[in-house]
This record gives C-alpha cells, sequence and structure tokens, in this order.
C-alpha cells in the first residue's frame, strides 16, 4: 500500500459541527454519525474517516470501501424510514474522501454496487424531501465523491488549497496523461474542468456557496458558527427549491462554462417529440 | 435469474456478434426494424468543447449515439456509448445527452407515457480530459437513472470489449436490470488502476485468468451483480433485454437490498485475498436476497 499522509479535516468538522450535544449513532468506525440540532433544524450529520484498523486493508486511509459505501446507504435510509411521516430531517455530507479504495476484494465484492447503493440512498434522500447538504473540507475525488457528497441539492466548500474536487488525483492523472504536475496546471488554466483549485472547480457553477477565511485545519469558533449559518441557509434554499439536481444548470457558472450541457438539454427536448429524424 | 445457455453448433454458426458492431449499429440492431431515429446524429455536429483545446480531435455526435424507436412494438429509447472514441469515456456532451434523455423519459413516464430505456455501457469511465465536468455528469445521470427507474424499468448491457469501468459502474449497478457478455468486465477500479494505486500483489493487471475472474460477465452473474449472462449474439441479447422488460419495475432495486448485502459482507473473512470461486461459493446469484 502506498503510504498517503491521513488527512483529520472529515474529523474536525464531524466533531465542530456535530459538537458534543450531539447525538452519535452506531455505525463502523470509518463511517461517523451523529445527530443533532442547529437552531430549528434537526440534521444529521455523516462523515468518512480514516480508520488504521479498517478489515479491509485498501481502506484504511479514508477511502470510500465496501463497509462505507453500505452503511452511509443504511445511515441515510434509517433517516428516510425515520421521518417517512414526520419533517424531513436534514443531511449533511462532511467530505474529505481522498477516493475510492483501490482492492481486489472491493472488485470482487462489488464496490461498484456500494458506492450504487450510497448514491442511491442520497438521492432517494433528496428525493423525497429531505435537505441533502454537502460541505467539501478536503479531497472529494472520483468514485469517492460520487458516493459520498456528490448528490446533494446544495454544495459547499471552503476556499482553501486543500479542497479539491477532481476526476483523479493529481500525481496518478500526471502518469496516466504523461504530463508533469506543473503541465497539468498550466492545462487547466484553458481547459477548467481539469482544474485543480476549488475557485475553477467553482466556476462550473456547481457550488452554492465557497466558503473564505476559514482556518480549515483547526478552525476558530466564530468560523464554525459563521459556517452553521451557511448551512443553515443552505438547508432553507433546498426546502423550497426543487429535488432534482437542475439547480445546478441554472447558476451563472454553468450558463458560462456549460453551454455545451445547455445546448444538450435544449436540443435534444426539442427532437424527443418530434418525427424528424436528424439523420 | 437466467441460466447462461450454450449454443448448438447451428446457432453458433448462425449467430450475429454483437461486439463487433460499433454503438450506431448496436442502437439499430437492438430497434425494429424501420424505428430507429436519431437525435442530435453527427451531422449537429454537437461535439466536446474540451478537446481541441488539449489537442485531442473531437468526434461530431462525441461517441454517445441517441435513438429513438420501438421493441417489440414498445417506444423506446436506446443510449449507445461508442466504445471505440476516447475509450468510451464520459465527457461533458456525451454525459449531458444521456442525462438529459433520462430525464425526458422521467417527464414522459409522469404523464402517462412509459418509454423503456436501455443503455449500452461501453466506457472507462469518466473522459479524463474532461474531468470535473464528465464526473458532474456522471453525478446527474446516476440522480437522473435513480429518479426515472421507479417509473419504468431501465436495462444496462455491458457487452464488450471496452466493459465498463469508474463512475460509470455505479450507474450500471442502478439500472434495474444488467445484461454482460462473458466478453464484458465490470468494475469499478480496472486492474491497471488497482496495481498502479495499490502494488502488484494487490492486482496483477497482466493475469488474464484473474481479471475475467474478478471482473468478467459470467462471475458477475454468477455473484449476482449482473442478472443475465448472454452470449456474444444479437438475437441472444435482444432475448435478454426482452425477458427483463418482461419483468417489469423490480420489487427492490439490487442498491436498495441494503441490510441483506451488510450481513453478506458481515460474514465474509478478508483477511487474505479471496479466490473468485469462493466468492462464487459465498454468493451464489440471488441466494437470501
Amino acid at each position: 500500500m502506498n503510504e498517503k499522509p491521513i488527512s483529520t479535516r472529515g474529523r474536525v468538522w464531524f466533531e465542530a459541527l456535530a459538537g458534543k450535544p450531539a447525538k452519535h449513532v452506531p455505525s463502523v468506525p470509518s463511517v461517523l454519525v451523529a445527530d443533532t440540532m442547529m437552531e430549528k433544524e434537526r440534521v444529521r450529520f455523516l462523515a468518512i474517516v480514516p480508520d488504521p484498523d479498517n478489515r479491509f486493508p485498501c481502506a484504511r486511509q479514508g477511502q470510500v470501501g465496501l463497509q462505507e459505501g453500505w452503511n452511509l446507504a443504511k445511515q441515510v435510509r434509517d433517516v428516510i424510514k425515520a421521518d417517512e411521516s414526520s419533517e424531513k430531517r436534514a443531511v449533511i455530507a462532511i467530505v474529505d474522501v481522498p477516493s475510492q479504495a483501490y482492492g481486489r476484494r472491493e472488485e470482487l465484492l462489488g464496490i461498484f454496487l456500494a458506492a450504487a447503493a450510497a448514491t442511491d440512498a442520497y438521492v432517494s434522500a433528496r428525493l423525497a424531501g429531505h435537505p441533502v447538504i454537502s460541505l467539501l473540507v478536503g479531497h472529494a475525488i472520483s468514485g469517492g465523491f460520487l458516493t459520498h457528497g456528490a448528490q446533494a441539492n446544495r454544495l459547499l466548500a471552503f476556499n482553501d488549497s486543500g479542497v479539491i474536487v477532481h476526476a483523479m488525483a493529481k500525481n496518478a492523472a500526471a502518469r496516466v496523461t504523461r504530463r508533469t504536475v506543473e503541465e497539468l496546471d498550466q492545462l487547466a488554466e484553458a481547459v477548467i474542468p481539469m482544474s485543480y483549485k476549488i475557485e475553477d472547480y467553482a466556476k462550473l457553477g456547481t457550488l452554492y456557496k465557497l466558503i473564505d477565511g476559514v482556518n480549515v485545519d483547526s478552525p476558530e469558533p466564530k468560523q464554525v458558527d459563521q459556517v452553521r449559518a451557511d448551512l443553515l441557509a443552505a438547508i432553507a434554499e433546498a426546502r423550497s427549491g426543487q429535488r432534482d439536481l437542475r439547480n445546478r444548470l441554472r447558476s451563472k457558472g454553468a450558463q458560462k462554462n456549460r453551454s455545451a450541457t445547455l445546448v444538450v438539454r435544449q436540443r435534444l427536448a426539442a427532437e424527443w417529440h418530434s418525427n424528424e429524424t436528424s439523420l | 435469474m437466467s441460466q447462461p445457455t450454450l449454443l448448438n453448433p447451428q446457432q453458433f454458426l448462425a449467430r450475429k456478434s454483437f461486439v463487433e458492431l460499433n454503438a450506431r449499429e448496436r442502437a439499430q440492431a437492438l430497434l425494429d426494424e424501420g424505428s430507429y431515429r436519431e437525435l442530435l446524429g453527427p451531422f449537429e455536429r454537437l461535439e466536446s468543447p474540451w478537446l481541441l483545446l488539449q489537442g485531442v480531435v473531437p468526434q461530431a455526435d462525441d461517441g454517445l449515439i441517441v435513438a429513438r424507436g420501438k421493441i417489440r412494438g414498445a417506444d423506446s429509447v436506446i443510449l449507445a456509448i461508442e466504445g471505440q472514441f476516447q475509450g468510451g469515456g464520459i465527457g461533458e456532451v456525451s454525459g449531458a445527452k444521456i442525462a438529459a434523455a433520462l430525464d425526458l423519459a422521467l417527464e414522459d413516464a409522469k404523464k402517462g407515457h412509459p418509454i423503456q430505456v436501455v443503455l449500452l455501457l461501453e466506457t472507462g469511465g469518466v473522459r479524463l480530459q474532461e474531468a470535473n465536468l464528465g464526473l458532474e455528469a456522471i453525478a446527474e445521470i446516476n440522480s437522473s437513472l435513480i429518479a426515472l427507474r421507479h417509473h419504468v424499468p431501465v436495462v444496462g448491457v455491458i457487452a464488450g470489449m471496452v466493459g465498463c469501468f469508474g463512475g460509470m459502474s455505479i450507474t450500471a449497478s442502478l439500472c434495474s436490470y444488467l445484461i454482460m457478455t462473458r466478453e464484458a468486465r465490470l468494475g469499478l477500479n480496472g486492474p491497471e488502476v488497482i496495481e498502479e494505486q495499490s502494488e502488484i500483489e494487490e492486482f496483477d493487471s497482466k493475469d488474464r485468468q484473474l481479471i475475467w475472474g474478478v471482473n468478467g460477465g459470467e462471475q458477475r452473474h454468477a455473484t449476482g451483480f449482473a442478472d443475465y449472462v448472454a452470449e456474444d449474439d444479437v438475437a441472444a441479447i435482444k432475448a435478454c433485454i426482452n425477458e427483463a422488460f418482461g419483468r417489469g419495475i423490480p420489487t427492490r432495486h439490487r442498491s436498495e437490498q441494503v441490510d441483506d448485502y451488510l450481513k453478506r459482507l458481515a460474514g465474509i473473512d478478508v483477511s487474505y485475498q479471496l479466490e473468485t470461486s469462493e466468492v462464487r461459493k459465498l454468493w451464489s446469484n440471488g441466494e437470501n436476497l
């Protein structure tokens, strides 16, 4: 196993936000779950954190593996069921995932289905009317992010160099595309979706908010309060908005940098019911 | 669950390979004769805006065919990924085509006009040259697919030779029914990626027996991750698609069977590298589920 520095940001923010009065829900050590109140909002917080004793060796550094995917699915589905006939509480994913777990056991036992199960649970919660919010505090890479974070009604991220959304970790991407890390950075200036900078990711219009001025590794209490207020605003917006992901397409960023997506949607809708073939 | 069937010599000679067809030919082969209607076809030139910036020649349909038509008389849409273009990688345009088509099918289903959806999955996942927009497209595809499949079954087909990897393996697992050929592979991380990210002891990407043992269609069917394993034959694949649609919307999709899979996982010893045959014994298709 490559030794990678283990990030503690997921736990730092889980503890800061879920706080002491939170009720910790039993789970596996790599999936932190707590129920708490933020003002009048009931919230379930979820975070994936490193577990050096994880029985799956390729999932010890915070990667999203089999247990993580299936347990996330369970914890989110429990909320859907518990709130079936009451007000739908908010679900907040604190995201710091270096990647999915790269292992043979994972593939044999269907990590893709575990990822699908967590995805399904988050989407089902959103469709049922739960505000699903993600707070990106560290890495949000590839299958890890698709499993935990990507399905939120509203995405928030810290404007910090340690917050990265991408399809592949930088070193691996450099190897695969036969480029140097410097070349990758240069390329990202012209090709925004290739960038590893969170300010560039924000230009794609998927983020609800980029949060400035927070010491992400050891936040001050005042900063935690600010983030709580941001999360509450996101919850309120999610409650009054649509339950699908179309809000991401209506953003200014999408109008500018996802114009091809918008053209596809517009033209496909026009041709969908027409009887004329385009060939 | 269907059992794999072997062809007799006449059938073997009469078969028409599906794997050898490109995406457009595959869609044509599956739709009733004369019903094929392609949307956003190549003459509209909706290509990737990002590839030329990186010196990669774009393709006029961005490697994704949207074809409306009939399957046994029922309104259908086929979304076929062209594995020959950028390894079937999902870019902004190809991904938007899939997500938009799923949303349109959902609108129609809600209006009482269900359209059967077939996904022909031949992809390595996110197209790396469009990184975050490919990733976002897959997130949106998955979201739309989950909303849609409660109204109308969505059938996924992984025929090969590219297989279905990366984020799109999640999409495959969200389909109401999944059909694979023996030539097809399914995995979140391909063998090369695992060898690269972990070490060769974890996965030797040159060990073909291991690859097929882990990722191959037969194993995926035997361990319950795919519903059908079909011969590489147009008629055989059509028969599986028809049978799948005949079953309607599953009572419980695989991705909803959380407690069962947690129980299965808890009961398995992972302190050593499992043999593919052990997993087959432990998780034979559909058992206890």
